[in-house]
């Protein structure tokens, strides 16, 4: 019986060691998938095409969701998103197709890494409230994960 | 649309990582016909084209069926009532072993499940595989028995899930309320290289001008009522008029007179070869829905295949035809409107030949290849968190604890 019970309990903690890990692989992914989009951003700010005041507001928004600080990370991000779909109005002529495909794929990329890690964050946090999980400590030292919130909506083709 | 691009000007955090190992499974008989099946083997082929390379287990029932190159049978399905309806799958030990010994030699990069709480090869890749794995969910049926089992069992499974899909926002609502979360939205594509290119059947179009209709013919949502209608209105001032009706049921022709009667030509269901016929075969397509389509699938073949279309203009499909630019709209539920609508199209050919290059334009956004492209993207956007790029960790068979921590080690040395 006891046996059992110490089986059980490990496959428990397996599991949520399991969606621990999988919350900071998404985290990693999304990291990478908002640095892709600001480098992304400042290629295009490089582009001749562009008027130099949209510029110059895109670079310093993509800088600004560079440098921001861990509290102040989503809002600068979501100013980027806001910022690009302001800049670039499909129907005006503008700078070249491949700099804008890649800041299209990058804008992409961001809305699916942020839904991939906003859903494990939401199995990790149910497993968390579990009585078990609870009692036990199971979770052990981990933090309890947080979701990314921000407005990734793409900028228009 | 926005188009995904793999393997081309990466930033140096991301480099190009084209060639991945893929390994699909689908839960559903390769030899019946179903739509996940489609699906699965037109992906393959997408994902196939653009360099990586794709292993797909799936059930085989006919031994004498010749599979595609790429299929690795899971053995044979047994018929099982799921979802409303009998699906024939595969589950139980042999399969497992089955499932186990893919995942084991195929070395995957990526594990991508199709329909993932189908007790059937897809539940069993779940349980077993220990790695990266993105899963699509093509159900949108609300009171899906399976997809409400919360036991702990199918709870393990789906957990496991680095990167959830969804088809269509009622696939995705679904997915939603039974389990929580989230999945982004990655339609189904159409193989417009298919449809590009076909004779029209035998006697079309027509001198007179001709009207097509594709889809069930007795589903009122269809709205095959609409365009008999609108038929009944034009036919007697355009006297070679016809109109070529193709689909399964039975169309009720009860509201056209009888001396229009014999221009209604009831083709009845079609095999996939003349459907591609079909949309060729006449001078303006049309597609009168009322609604409750999530994504016109016929709207999009008729596009493929370079048809002047009109369609009624509920969300979606305005939406397709970008708001009219990709083919003409006319007010759902509307003969008159429609009667006034395809009429324009019948006496201006420079219309049609305009609307149909716009068609060819627009539908490439649904093409396969496209959507194969955002599908890779899913897979890099997972594999960059979990490979740290330089070392790839892939998917390996479960094997509880030890594995889950050997797989840390590895990855942050």
């Amino acid at each position: 019986m006891l046996v059992l019970l110490g089986f059980y309990l490990s496959w428990r903690a397996t599991r949520l060691d399991r969606l621990h890990h999988r919350v900071e692989t998404a985290r990693a992914a999304l990291d990478a998938a908002l640095l892709r989009r600001a480098a992304a951003v400042l290629d295009l700010a490089a582009d001749p095409g562009l008027d130099p005041g949209t510029a110059r507001n895109l670079a310093e928004a993509a800088n600004g969701a560079r440098r921001a600080g861990e509290g102040e990370r989503e809002l600068a991000e979501s100013e980027l998103s806001r910022i690009l779909r302001a800049s670039l109005d499909p129907s005006e002529a503008g700078p070249s197709g491949d700099r804008l495909d890649e800041v299209a794929v990058a804008a992409r990329g961001v809305h699916l890494a942020r839904v991939f890690h906003n859903d494990a964050v939401s199995d990790t946090r149910r497993a968390r409230r579990s009585r078990v999980v609870r009692l036990l400590g199971l979770a052990g030292t981990a933090a309890l994960p947080e979701y990314f919130e921000m407005d990734d909506r793409p900028p228009a083709r | 649309m926005i188009r995904a691009r793999t393997g081309t000007r990466r930033p140096e955090q991301a480099p190009a990582r084209t060639g991945l190992r893929v390994g699909i499974v689908c839960p559903y008989a390769w030899d019946v016909p179903g739509g996940v099946q489609q699906h699965v083997g037109d992906l393959a082929e997408a994902l196939g084209a653009m360099g990586h390379e794709v292993s797909v287990l799936a059930p085989l029932g006919d031994a004498s069926y010749d599979p595609p190159p790429y299929l690795v049978p899971a053995g044979r399905p047994v018929p099982v009532p799921y979802n409303g309806s009998v699906a024939r799958l595969s589950f139980g030990p042999r399969a497992a072993a089955r499932v186990r010994r893919w995942i084991t030699e195929g070395e995957f990069d990526v594990l991508h499940i199709h329909e993932p709480a189908a007790p059937s090869v897809s539940l069993l890749a779940c349980w077993a595989a220990d790695g990266p794995v993105v899963a699509t969910f093509h159900t949108s049926n609300p009171r899906s028995r399976a997809m409400s089992a919360t036991s702990t069992a199918l709870r393990s499974a789906l957990e496991k899930i680095n990167a959830r899909v969804a088809v269509s926002e009622a696939a995705r609502r679904t997915l939603v309320e039974h389990l929580g979360g989230d999945a982004v939205l990655i339609p189904n594509g159409v193989s417009v290289r298919r449809f590009a290119r076909a004779e029209p059947l035998p006697g079309w179009p027509g001198e007179g001008g001709s009207i097509g209709f594709l889809g069930r013919l007795d589903e009122p949502r269809k709205g095959l009522s609409t365009l008999l209608e609108a038929f009944t209105r034009m036919a007697p001032h355009r006297p070679g008029l016809r109109l070529l009706v193709a689909g399964p049921g039975r169309a009720d022709l009860s509201g056209v007179p009888d001396d229009l009667r014999e221009r209604v030509v009831v083709l009845g269901r079609l095999d996939a070869a003349d459907k591609v016929r079909a949309y060729h075969s006449a001078d303006v397509f049309c597609a009168p829905n009322l609604g409750g389509e999530s994504f016109g699938i016929v709207l999009t073949e008729a596009m493929a295949a370079g048809a002047a279309v009109v369609a009624s203009d509920i969300p979606a499909f305005s939406a397709v035809l970008d708001g009219g630019g990709a083919g003409d709209l006319f007010r759902v539920g509307d003969p008159d409107h429609l009667a006034e609508r395809a009429g324009a199209l019948l006496d201006s050919p420079e219309l049609r030949a305009h609307l149909s290059v716009a068609a060819r334009k627009a539908v490439r956004a649904y093409d396969w290849a496209t959507v194969a492209a955002d599908i890779a993207h899913v897979y890099e956007t997972v594999l960059m968190g979990d490979g740290r790029q330089d070392r790839v960790v892939g998917v390996r068979p479960d094997a509880g604890r030890r594995s889950a921590t050997r797989s840390r080690r590895g990855e942050r040395p």
